[in-house]
């Protein structure tokens, strides 16, 4: 079963494959240098902390720019640190924004200890019940296919969870100097009104 | 006219152009949200905790919009660590506090977090104010604001019981 299961840098690449002027948003470890490694661009914002957070800090900035697309790239176990967040989304559901979540089903920085979802907790049926309608979970090649021909131009808030395997990847460090990713990004998205 | 601080405070925000106004609601605050919710320009969200307020206006100011959080000082408790997002990329945050555990408090339980609400921030690296006067709220408001907004510094009004009065439990 392990070795059918999709590789988690490849399904970030073709995620990415077609982003145009996307905001990327990255959640803590290994989906931010996933992101890193694949697609490293001033649009993205790639946290190095902030457990929890990833899907809101997409909420603010999808609702700061709405006519951009946000997607949010992050792990299961910083999904489950912020499962309250995902009613707050589902509440304001902005158009724009769409959450990925790399499930590996492991806590792979601190030494690959099982998550919840390794244990049967279904953050997609999470995420459904909690009012994000096109929610859906990806577990093959087809499935990630089938699924984004529809992502880039959905017209409500999207949740997909991946299974992908815990096997480890080359590394792929972004930069980690928060005023230049904060001002990078800015600058790429606002220009001159970045520094008033 | 320092009778009606919520007002005051929403007009300060209204001046320092707050577009998101991110909140889990305390009854101090309710004036205020309600004048938020009404107001065109602002976009409200509710939150589940006050950590997500941290992190969406994180997310709020990188695409360009500023934002304000309202919370009670038990919150203040649930954000510390998410706090670290605006210290370490140096982003603004400004977060106004209605004070628990306070001038005439009568629930025990809101003593430990009411009394280490300011210490606990200060800890985080946080510029905190306080305002125990209804008639200091919009200077105090304005200025806080701007210094968040200006120098990209954590800044938090903590107001006191004695201006938002004490709970009563015998209503």
């Amino acid at each position: 079963m392990s070795s059918e299961l999709l590789k988690r840098r490849s399904v970030v690449a073709r995620v990415l494959r077609d982003r145009g002027d996307t905001l990327v948003v990255t959640g803590l470890g290994n989906s931010s240098y996933d992101v890193a490694g694949t697609s490293d661009s001033a649009h993205n914002f790639y946290l190095w902390g902030a457990m929890g957070g990833a899907a809101v800090f997409g909420l603010g900035l999808a609702r700061a720019q709405p006519g951009r697309r946000v997607l949010v790239i992050t792990g299961d176990g910083e999904m489950l640190m912020g499962l309250g967040s995902l009613a707050t989304v589902a509440v304001d559901a902005p158009a724009n924004l769409g959450i990925v979540v790399l499930d590996n089903e492991r806590f792979a920085e601190t030494g690959m200890q099982a998550t919840h979802t390794a244990r049967g907790v279904d953050l997609a049926g999470i995420a459904r019940a909690a009012g994000i309608a096109d929610a859906c979970l990806v577990r093959t090649a087809d499935e990630l296919e089938r699924r984004m021909e529809t992502l880039g131009a959905a017209k409500t808030t999207t949740f997909t969870v991946i299974k992908v395997s815990s096997e480890p990847n080359p590394t792929a460090l972004p930069p980690r100097d928060g005023p230049y990713i904060r001002s990078r990004f800015r600058e790429a998205l606002l220009g001159a009104a970045a520094h008033r | 006219m320092s009778a009606d601080w919520p007002t005051q405070i929403f007009e300060e925000l209204k001046s320092a152009d707050v577009r998101q106004v991110a909140f889990v609601p305390d009854a101090g605050h309710s004036q205020l949200i309600r004048l938020c919710e009404a107001e065109p320009t602002m976009h409200t969200v509710t939150l589940t905790t006050e950590e997500e307020g941290i992190a969406m206006l994180g997310g709020a100011w990188a695409g360009g919009q500023r934002g304000a959080l309202l919370m009670q000082s038990s919150g203040v408790g649930n954000c510390i660590n998410m706090l670290s997002l605006q210290q370490e990329y140096r982003m603004p945050l400004f977060a106004l506090v209605t004070m628990r555990g306070d001038w005439g408090e009568f629930n025990p339980q809101q003593i430990p977090m009411g009394q280490s609400t300011g210490p606990v921030l200060e800890a985080a690296g946080v510029l905190v104010y306080r305002c125990d006067d209804a008639a200091l709220m919009a200077d105090t408001v304005r200025h806080a604001a701007a210094l968040a907004f200006n120098t990209s510094r954590v800044v938090a009004v903590l107001i006191g019981q004695r201006v938002v009065g004490a709970k009563n439990f015998f209503k």
